[in-house]
């Protein structure tokens, strides 16, 4: 069954890894619902958060794919409940409209917006949430001639993840690192196997 | 004199030298123990090419008439050799040109360092003369890419290029120099070998458990099944692998990039697999309890339909890539790992046995095999010179000891399935991509990656008509491999499938040659052309005897098929032996 996952991958800093790691998706017709990169909590390695609508098998070998280039230490893919996630939307909205009309003020405190630019002719708000509630507040903000909207990749936090410091110090040891196969996948096998 | 320069030397702590980018790229060449270069120069590789002259006494430089044919000529020297290839292309159409090259290397995970010349960095994203986006292009088709815009990085850059094409699953990797950067000269602190990037792990780490379990699984079984792979020659591991399937007893069918991996008359060896593979080893995949595949990929083109692929049977997969396990067929026991390190272990956990009456049940369809296509493919009584009986004759005027090169279609099946081969990587042939001209230029680097065996490029009509020009490369360079062209007038593999699967519309398959003898005398080649049975033996004998390349062009029946086959879409025990079955 398809839905959506969130992949996580480690990465070394290096021009045109984003063009490998996306063609990995293009070639196999996978549509990219949002990509992020930034920076980690170690030194001088980056995480790529995307989102995709697919199946787990599928996902499981497109992480397969994404590991095996060279400038990638890890990937990982997660269901939504194994993530917290965020996303952000920015509202350019006509500013005599929001100072005449209350239910807009009340609507915007509802959705937790906060103004990030407050001008005679516009105001800008920013809200962080989950999709469905950005997209609930375009809606609820269209009748009052909502100008400009903008919304953010997802970043995603791992719940069960310790980060990657110690995982970082055991790529950097030249010996093979059981990272590789470190995975759900080798303790489903142990059960497929019983002899 | 000499001491004072002996004492100059010592003062100086680490010998820094003042070198461009271009010696950089050489010294690293030779640092990487590289003796011959595939290449073509061209303006943003001048400077490459400028250096090279003064190195002539260490590096030989192969000049090919295109460069597709220097990827090419490239993959044959690796296969042959176990080495990595070298190629030298110049920016833009020299570039692109070497695309095919790199798909077909990286589709059968062939070592190969490609550099290319690019323009001045100052111009990247003018659309400057000659300026392609060579790395986004070649992105797909590499194993790993990098451009160089500053020539300090040379040295490590190229360490990281052959230690990545060589190492874990091979294959091409493509480092694209700046002009600016060939020509900059900098501080040069020597070369040093490349042997661990922090996110690039070559190999897993050997699991000893899922052995355990294999070994379990392969002990328990009344009928274990071997299908192996390239990975078998890439990991050098032909000892390991014939003490692993002696000691269980058990068949193994190879594929065809697998072949020549174990000698093909060893008493275990029960064929090729796939579309166009042998019998018995089709048809059992089905039946086999246990499947124990090694360094293979499960191409599409070996399993047929997947849904109806060795249902029956538990999988044991041994594959030094992790992205293999569980991609086309699910997986009962992953090995990871090298198999030169997994299978001695695998070896010392299995019982000895043998299992010959499961043996028998492949030797049983042998001999239907033979009875029915093989016996009449190479014994025909009249007509036309069958492909089959060429391959017969070569088989018995070398006795298995050369290394026989072959392009893509129905010759390239025929020689697969009928060639004997007696050493490891005897044969080179594009698997994975189903390249056509692949077979000459690649005969000529087989031939400088063994020099000592002969080299025997068997290739159609139509695929040596697409670079033909390579006879120049032979002429120039005075190469010694014969080329043999089975010329059935058609490109014979598309006819087949539409005579097959398309009521005979016979749709542009048609094609017409010139005259390969006179082709090839117009480089100075020796040739001949026969299209009787009487004059076979004796012409192959002439060629091979010949002092020198030689091309021998045989005309074999028109509308000849291979058969066993496969049909698309069918699973693997639908393999038909007639077409009358289809």
């Amino acid at each position: 069954m398809k839905q959506e996952y969130t992949i996580t991958v480690y990465t070394e800093n290096q021009i045109g890894l984003v063009n490998r790691i996306a063609i990995i998706f293009s070639r196999r017709k996978i549509n990219i619902e949002s990509l992020n990169i930034s920076l980690t909590e170690s030194q001088n390695v980056h995480r790529f958060t995307i989102v995709v609508m697919e199946t787990e098998d599928v996902v499981k070998k497109l992480c397969k794919q994404i590991e095996k280039q060279v400038e990638v230490l890890k990937a990982y893919y997660n269901t939504n409940d194994e993530i917290v996630w965020q996303e952000m939307g920015l509202f350019k909205v006509p500013a005599d409209i929001i100072a005449a009309k209350v239910p807009v003020e009340r609507l915007l405190r509802e959705y937790g917006a906060k103004a990030v630019v407050i001008r005679n002719d516009y105001i800008v708000f920013e809200t962080t949430g989950h999709r469905e509630e950005i997209e609930k507040l375009i809606k609820a903000l269209e009748p009052f001639g909502l100008i400009e909207f903008v919304r953010s990749a997802r970043i995603a936090i791992i719940k069960n993840s310790k980060g990657f410091h110690d995982k970082l110090k055991e790529f950097e040891k030249s010996e093979p690192a059981e990272e590789l196969i470190e995975n759900e996948f080798l303790n489903q096998q142990e059960e497929v196997f019983s002899m | 004199m000499q001491t004072l320069e002996l004492t100059e030397e010592k003062l100086t702590p680490k010998s820094t030298k003042n070198i461009s980018g271009s010696v950089a790229v050489l010294e690293a060449l030779i640092a990487e123990n590289v003796k011959t270069i595939f290449g073509y120069p061209g303006g943003a590789i001048m400077p490459i090419y400028d250096a090279l002259y003064d190195y002539n006494d260490k590096l030989e430089h192969i000049l090919v008439r295109h460069e597709q044919g220097s990827t090419h000529a490239a993959q044959g020297f690796a296969r042959t050799s176990g080495k990595v290839g070298v190629v030298f292309a110049t920016s833009g159409p020299g570039a692109t040109n070497l695309v095919t090259g790199l798909a077909d290397a990286m589709i059968d995970s062939t070592p190969l360092v490609c550099i290319t010349g690019q323009v001045f960095a100052h111009l990247l994203g003018t659309d400057a003369f000659q300026e392609t986006d060579v790395i986004n292009i070649t992105t797909p088709v590499t194993k790993w890419n990098y451009q160089v815009t500053d020539a300090t990085e040379i040295p490590h850059v190229l360490a990281k290029a052959f230690y990545i094409a060589k190492t874990g699953r091979p294959g091409p990797v493509l480092i694209d120099i700046t002009k600016n950067a060939q020509l900059q000269k900098f501080d040069y602190n020597g070369y040093t070998k490349c042997n661990h990037i922090r996110s690039y792990r070559p190999k897993p780490i050997v699991r000893k458990e899922y052995i355990q379990q294999a070994a379990q699984l392969i002990n328990a079984a009344k009928k274990p099944f071997v299908i192996f792979g390239q990975g078998v020659i890439l990991g050098k591991a032909e000892k390991e692998f014939i003490q692993f399937i002696e000691k269980g007893g058990i068949p193994a069918a190879w594929t065809i990039m697998g072949m020549s991996a174990i000698p093909t008359t060893h008493p275990l060896g029960v064929g090729m697999l796939g579309m166009h593979g042998n019998y018995a080893p089709n048809v059992l995949t089905n039946e086999c309890d246990v499947l124990i595949a090694i360094g293979m990929r499960f191409d599409d083109r070996v399993t047929g339909r997947l849904d109806k692929y060795a249902k029956q049977a538990q999988i044991i997969h041994l594959d030094i890539d992790p992205a293999e396990i569980d991609k086309n067929v699910k997986t009962t026991i992953p090995v990871w790992g090298d198999c030169k390190e997994t299978l001695p272990i695998l070896t010392q956990l299995i019982e000895k046995k043998n299992h010959n009456a499961w043996l028998q049940q492949f030797r049983e369809l042998e001999k239907k095999e033979t009875e029915k296509v093989i016996y009449n493919e190479l014994n025909p009584k009249d007509g036309t010179i069958t492909m089959g009986e060429v391959i017969k004759n070569i088989n018995e005027l070398t006795n298995g000891d050369a290394i026989i090169v072959t392009d893509v279609g129905q010759h390239q099946m025929v020689a697969c399935r009928y060639a004997k081969m007696n050493y490891s990587k005897s044969n080179v042939t594009s698997g994975g991509l189903g390249t056509m001209g692949f077979g000459l230029p690649a005969a000529i680097g087989a031939k400088y990656g063994d020099p000592k065996r002969t080299v025997i490029a068997i290739i159609g009509d139509g695929g040596i008509q697409m670079t033909i020009q390579e006879l120049g490369t032979i002429m120039q360079f005075n190469i010694n491999v014969k080329i043999l062209i089975l010329n059935n007038q058609f490109l014979g593999m598309v006819r087949q499938w539409q005579q097959l699967f398309h009521e005979k519309r016979y749709s542009f398959v048609n094609i017409t040659s010139p005259n390969f003898v006179q082709v090839a005398k117009g480089y100075g080649i020796a040739g001949n052309s026969i299209n009787k049975r009487e004059d076979l033996y004796n012409a192959l004998q002439t060629m091979l005897q010949h002092n020198g390349s030689y091309l021998l062009e045989i005309m074999v029946g028109k509308e000849n098929n291979v058969f066993p086959m496969v049909p698309q879409g069918k699973g693997v025990a639908e393999i038909v032996l007639t077409k009358e079955e289809i």
